[in-house]
């Protein structure tokens, strides 16, 4: 503890961090007043999200030091007290909730995480849903909200408990004016109620600004200013902050900048049509009507404003327009074509996105190559043009970067270039602009204006900051599918007498959502609440985890039926189709004696169900095509005088030739015919007078633990063995690599949960689904193939979990090891087919197996459970004989588990 | 023209991505380099390096050299065990033959009184067991027979294997390792990655440009066909035949036209199982059964012949049961195109039937 703990949220003192060579944070000293809601501002990608991510914790620090609410960030025991008070939102729509999910559920599982009792939990998901306005939502998937109703529950999430410190990086971005204003509503509401915490907001709203008590504005990784609103306003002496923003740029970066000017659209040219015409448009999924019979038309170089409230849909809208959607009802012509009719109208249209939805992997250029060409452009113009909107949209830095590590106004901008680059006559634009800091938001519309004035390219533009609104020729504003308005600005803002834009569309979206829900006031906490005492092995932890990917699991049935089905489906497969008994080889004849003799030796081999006669052959010539062709898979050849050189006794040589290219099926043949001919052997030699040989010495073979010599004996619980290793890690293996692509993982590194609790937890359903399996695979070996468990059902039973144990935590470890789920069911795949089928004892027994091969099947789970499984079931044991098979698979459900946890790390690098 | 200038620029991004994922790239090369080596010199089905003990009750200098005949690489070196031992180390699987030879042995046979011996074999070893026995049977008489002077055979048996003289189990094995590696990443690469950017949303966004699904569909199946084919040729070129020493017969570059075949074939085969699922998880559950089964019932891991028949028939719509035969009679038997060209035309078959499949699939799920 130090000196400064009792005013301050956070102390920072040269504070730097760098990804790669890229410096994002170049020695920040700051100190973060407490009790206060403080503003983090600066244009896109100086630093704001790392500096966020470094206070809450989730990101490891490279140097300086880091304080925050007492604790130092670098001091491990100090980090497990301060992720008990703090709660953190991180960046994106709603990127760490759980889509299958429903609102209440995500909620719960969040108050499960913070160790909550049921009454608490209820009570505050109650009150958070209640004033936040998804009440009527609860029971919705969190995957099927708009992008707004996902920022609110994000927030409903981390505000589960009560924090002594809220960290929100972006948290109103996307998100409608009105739904924004009830967002700081609860907020401010939080704070007159717990008027200790603090919060930390980083925005790119600057009209939000001037809520803040303080503000900290960061640029290149540096913090520029510090103050109130009032203060630094008056110090650049500007009369909002967004002007003041742009005035505390550094020099080189306000040089250029001017004031957005809006000229007046150029009149409509005599006859000619509207670029977007929609009648009756309407989209329907289920009984949901996304769209309800919207009218629209947008004449050529217009700017058109598409508003409304999220969820509304806006973006279903843009997306029948652009043909990715066909319309339920009504019809729509852009251009004057049906939309995305042909090649050749999509390439007047360029269209973004609201998500980011180029390639993460690829460079910025290598992305907009991929557009220009993708377009149709000629080289040479795709070359222009690529220069063209890379110093259009300041990307000129960051030409040779992946998206993926680029901030999100970079980001965005990118897509806007990449939906310029081919120059379309009409840009349908989802939220362009959403997460774009003020300066390059002017850069881009200065941009559209002259896309527009000077080329009379048609925008049709959604988004949620009123002052592009207000640069708009038309806006349309709607609610619930519906269009409750369109017209100019100024005339919107008359028509219901408001002082602004921002109150008029409020003022409609209330009319329309009814009167609002009287919000009660939170209820003032019963009593000073005491952080929680970190503690390292929390059971609610864990079975929250649980709970939560259990959920999940059971919402996907496509996933669950594959698990349980599959195995089973292939066990049948396998049990008739693995066998080593084989019949019916296609051979034929090249008899050069046509004696008694040789036709006698010859029909033992017709008459035996090993073999199948093909035509005999003509010459040694037609037995050599005939086994080049495949047509038999051997040729016996009879010499002439075969039986006179018999009854001889000058032994004649019969030479057998035998297709080599499967070597055991060869073996196999090589071995059918050695013990045909000596059986025929011995019965001429007791009718004829042939020289008798010796018969003292007898060999009585005993085929042990399977009498019958039945392939299934031995092949179903090899086939258990397999199944139970296959499956089962497959089905673990996007466990956690799922959430490091959808960003869900900040819920693991922002709460005090743990990595063995998370990893235990998430293993425990798929554990259940595993042994479901089991039960399934034992009663089908019995009922389909009549192989029942001879020995321990016991020791059997205990193999399979500590078996599944294993396996399941095999696949954790690759989903914790991996960055894409991709390379995730890859290495899954590839890992444990080639030792499970090879190595384990499923085909070739693990005796005769040496050197590398036998290393790899002693170091995977699935040879130590054969024996178990086949010992049990084929060979009648118990574990007074398996127990060491057993001792090494719960070594290795513990190893695996143990390397998993040490791979997932609570901090990002 | 603009079509293919479309699935050229698709194909190198395809390529690029695949690029950027290293973990996923060093696995291609684990694929086709570690796992067929091992796998090439470790799988023998055949009677190969089998773990054999002998309960010498007699030691005669007639039993030492029965047991001496047991030899490699049939066998292990015998290990001598007690009669005790024979129950407790088939349990735990540690031999699949004990071959006992009685009291008496060799001054019984001696006075031509009838000897019996004991073979167990431990019966759910089912790939060794059978032939081991009879190879076990057949040397020990011999040597019996050599010992005490008994005559030979009437009929001298000259099995000569074609293609394989030695009937040396990596040449099968490691042809076929390379196939299944094949099989693997061509369901799983081109399948996974058109999940991917359905989850991500880039498929749309391709969508809303002059790009047609079947543009996609194409370059996505030409990028994954590219990368695989040139890895299984080098794996084919420099670990079974450079660091195996298999020599191969026939044409490579008949094998390469039948490799792309059966990559693009399988290929379209991924893209279909991927069109019939939501999520990447989803699609992993469903690609392995799929991957397993063409693996394991193709015939390169146990003889076609060995199946019952109706299951035979059924198999011969796997494209791995096609490629199995395609590439033993390419390589071993260097047979020519005509003699494989019906195999190449079933795969064709196979591969448009699952790429119009997966078309359709493609722009059923796109519709919704």
């Amino acid at each position: 503890m130090t000196a400064t703990a009792g005013q301050a949220a956070a102390v920072l003192r040269d504070v730097r961090h760098r990804y790669g060579a890229a410096r994002a944070l170049d020695g920040i000293t700051l100190t973060i007043p407490a009790g206060r809601m403080v503003g983090l501002v600066g244009p896109d990608g100086v630093g704001k999200s790392t500096l966020l991510a470094l206070l809450a914790a989730v990101r490891r620090p490279q140097a300086g030091e880091l304080e925050a609410l007492g604790e130092n960030l670098r001091d491990p025991a100090a980090l497990a007290r301060f992720r008990e008070r703090i709660a953190y939102m991180p960046q994106g729509l709603g990127r760490n909730l759980y889509p299958t999910l429903s609102v209440a559920e995500n909620i719960a599982y969040f108050g499960r995480l913070f160790g909550q009792a049921r009454d608490v939990r209820r009570e505050r998901a109650a009150e958070l849903v209640q004033a936040t306005g998804l009440a009527r939502f609860t029971d919705r998937p969190a995957g099927q909200l708009s992008g707004g109703m996902k920022q609110k529950l994000s927030l409903c999430c981390a505000l589960m408990r009560e924090p002594d410190l809220l960290i929100l990086d972006e948290p109103t971005t996307g998100v409608d004016p009105l739904s924004r204003r009830q967002f700081w509503t609860l907020i401010d509401r939080l704070r007159a109620r717990r008027p200790t915490m603090s919060v930390l907001v980083a925005t790119a709203y600057m009209d939000e600004a001037e809520r803040f008590d303080w503000l900290a504005a960061l640029d290149a990784g540096k913090v520029t200013v510090t103050g109130s609103p009032a203060e630094i306003r008056q110090r650049t002496g500007t009369a909002s902050f967004e002007q003041a923003f742009i005035a505390m740029l550094p020099e080189d970066r306000r040089r250029g900048y001017e004031p957005v000017v809006i000229t007046p659209p150029p009149p409509p040219r005599p006859g000619e049509g509207p670029v977007i015409e929609a009648e009756g448009l309407t989209k329907r999924f289920g009984d949901f009507v996304a769209v309800d019979h919207v009218n629209l038309s947008v004449r050529r170089g217009e700017i058109f404003g598409f508003l409304g409230s999220n969820g509304s849909g806006k973006s279903t809208t843009m997306r029948m327009l652009t043909g990715l959607l066909p319309a339920s009802e009504g019809h729509a012509t852009v251009l004057g074509q049906r939309p995305g009719a042909g090649g050749d109208s999509r390439r007047q249209v360029g269209y973004m996105s609201q998500a980011f939805s180029l390639y993460g992997e690829l460079t910025v250029r290598q992305n907009l190559e991929l557009h220009a060409h993708l377009f149709h452009l000629p080289p040479d113009r795709a070359a222009a043009r690529i220069a063209a909107v890379l110093r259009d949209f300041d990307l000129e830095q960051v030409v040779d970067a992946a998206p993926e590590s680029l901030p999100l106004g970079v980001r965005q901008r990118l897509q806007l270039a990449a939906a310029v680059v081919h120059e379309p006559a009409l840009l349908i634009l989802d939220e362009p602009t959403s997460g774009v800091d003020p300066v390059a938001r002017d850069l881009f519309w200065r941009h559209l204006l002259r896309l527009s004035r000077q080329q009379g390219v048609t925008i049709f533009i959604s988004t949620h900051f009123m002052n592009e609104a207000e640069r708009c020729d038309r806006i349309s504003l709607q609610h619930a599918g519906r269009i409750l308005a369109v017209g100019k600005p100024a005339e919107l803002v008359a028509q219901r007498h408001a002082a602004s834009l921002e109150e008029a569309f409020i003022g409609w979206l209330e009319e329309a959502a009814g009167p609002e829900e009287a919000t009660p006031d939170l209820p003032a906490p019963a009593a000073a609440r005491q952080p929680a005492r970190p503690t390292r092995f929390a059971p609610g932890r864990l079975l929250a985890c649980a709970w939560r990917e259990a959920l999940e699991l059971l919402r996907d049935r496509v996933r669950l039926a594959f698990a349980l089905v599959g195995p089973v489906v292939l066990m049948i497969a396998f049990g008739f189709g693995i066998s080593f008994d084989v019949e019916n080889l296609p051979y034929a004849v090249l008899d050069g004696d046509q004696s008694p003799d040789s036709r006698g030796l010859l029909e033992s081999f017709a008459g035996s169900r090993y073999f199948s006669a093909r035509p005999p052959l003509p010459s040694e010539a037609a037995a050599e095509a005939a086994l080049r062709a495949a047509r038999i898979a051997l040729a016996i050849e009879v010499p002439p005088r075969f039986g006179h050189d018999l009854r001889r006794g000058d032994r004649p040589e019969v030479s057998v030739l035998v297709d080599g290219a499967m070597p055991f099926r060869a073996e196999t043949a090589r071995s059918y015919v050695m013990g045909l001919s000596q059986t025929w052997l011995r019965d001429e030699q007791a009718l004829s007078p042939l020289p008798r040989q010796r018969d003292a010495a007898s060999i009585e073979t005993r085929f042990r633990y399977n009498q019958a010599f039945r392939s299934a004996v031995a092949i179903v619980p090899g086939v258990i063995m397999l199944m139970l290793m296959l499956v089962p890690a497959m089905l673990a293996a996007v466990g956690v690599v799922r959430e490091k692509e959808s960003g869900a993982i900040a819920n693991f590194r922002a709460t005090p949960v743990t990595a063995p609790e998370f990893l235990i937890g998430k293993q425990l359903p798929y554990i259940a689904v595993a042994l479901a399996s089991f039960a399934a695979l034992v009663l089908a070996a019995r009922l389909v193939f009549g192989v029942p468990v001879l020995g321990s059902g016991a020791a059997l039973a205990g193999g399979a979990v500590l078996y599944v144990l294993a396996s399941t935590g095999f696949g954790l470890l690759i989903s914790a090891f991996v960055a894409s789920q991709v390379a995730a069911i890859f290495a899954a795949a590839i890992l444990s087919v080639v030792p499970a089928v090879n190595f384990s004892g499923l085909l070739v027994p693990t005796s005769s197996l040496s050197g590398a091969a036998r290393a790899i099947g002693l170091a995977f789970p699935s040879g130590w459970f054969q024996q178990i499984s086949i010992g049990t079931m084929s060979k009648g044991l118990g574990l007074a004989e398996t127990w060491v098979n057993h001792l090494a698979l719960a070594g290795f459900a513990i190893g695996f588990v143990l390397a998993a946890s040490l791979l997932l790390r609570k901090q990002e690098a | 023209m603009r079509s293919l200038g479309n699935v050229l620029w698709l194909t190198l991004k395809e390529l690029r991505v695949l690029r950027a994922d290293p973990v996923l790239l060093l696995l291609v090369v684990y694929t086709f380099t570690i796992a067929v080596y091992t796998v090439a010199t470790g799988v023998k089905t055949e009677v190969r390096n089998a773990a054999i003990a002998v309960v010498d009750e007699d030691r005669s200098e007639l039993s030492r050299a029965v047991t001496a005949a047991l030899l490699p690489p049939l066998f292990q070196p015998p290990a001598a065990i007690a009669p005790a031992e024979v129950t407790p180390a088939l349990d735990a699987g540690r031999f699949v033959f004990v071959l006992q030879l009685p009291p008496r042995f060799e001054s019984d046979l001696l006075a031509s009184r009838p000897v019996d011996l004991g073979l167990d074999v431990d019966a759910t070893a089912m790939a060794q067991a059978g032939n081991g026995a009879a190879y076990i049977q057949q040397i020990v008489l011999a040597t019996i027979g050599e010992r005490l002077g008994t005559a030979a055979p009437p009929i001298a048996l000259a099995v000569r294997l074609r293609f394989n003289p030695n009937g040396l189990p990596e040449w099968f094995t490691s042809v076929m390792q390379v196939m299944n590696s094949t099989l693997i990443l061509s369901i799983i690469l081109p399948g996974a990655a058109m999940l991917r950017e359905r989850e991500h949303g880039t498929l749309e966004h391709l969508l809303a440009m002059p790009v047609t699904p079947l543009e996609i569909l194409l370059a996505k199946i030409g990028a994954n066909a590219l990368v695989i084919v040139a890895a299984a040729t080098l794996s084919l070129l420099l670990v079974v035949r450079g660091l195996l020493a298999v020599p191969i017969a026939g044409s490579v570059p008949l094998f390469v036209l039948g490799t792309i075949v059966f990559q693009v074939s399988v290929a379209a085969l991924g893209v279909l199982l991927a069109t019939l699922t939501t999520s990447t998880g989803q699609f992993g559950l469903l690609a392995l059964p799929v991957f397993i089964l063409m693996m394991l019932l193709s015939g390169s891991m146990t003889p076609l012949e060995s199946m019952p028949g109706w299951l035979q028939a059924m198999v011969q719509v796997l494209p791995t049961t096609q490629f199995v035969a395609f590439a033993q009679s390419v390589l071993f038997r260097g047979a020519d195109f005509a003699l494989v060209a019906p195999r190449l035309g079933v795969l064709c078959l196979l591969g448009l039937l699952f790429f119009g499949a997966a078309y359709r699939r493609l722009r059923h799920t796109l519709a919704e």
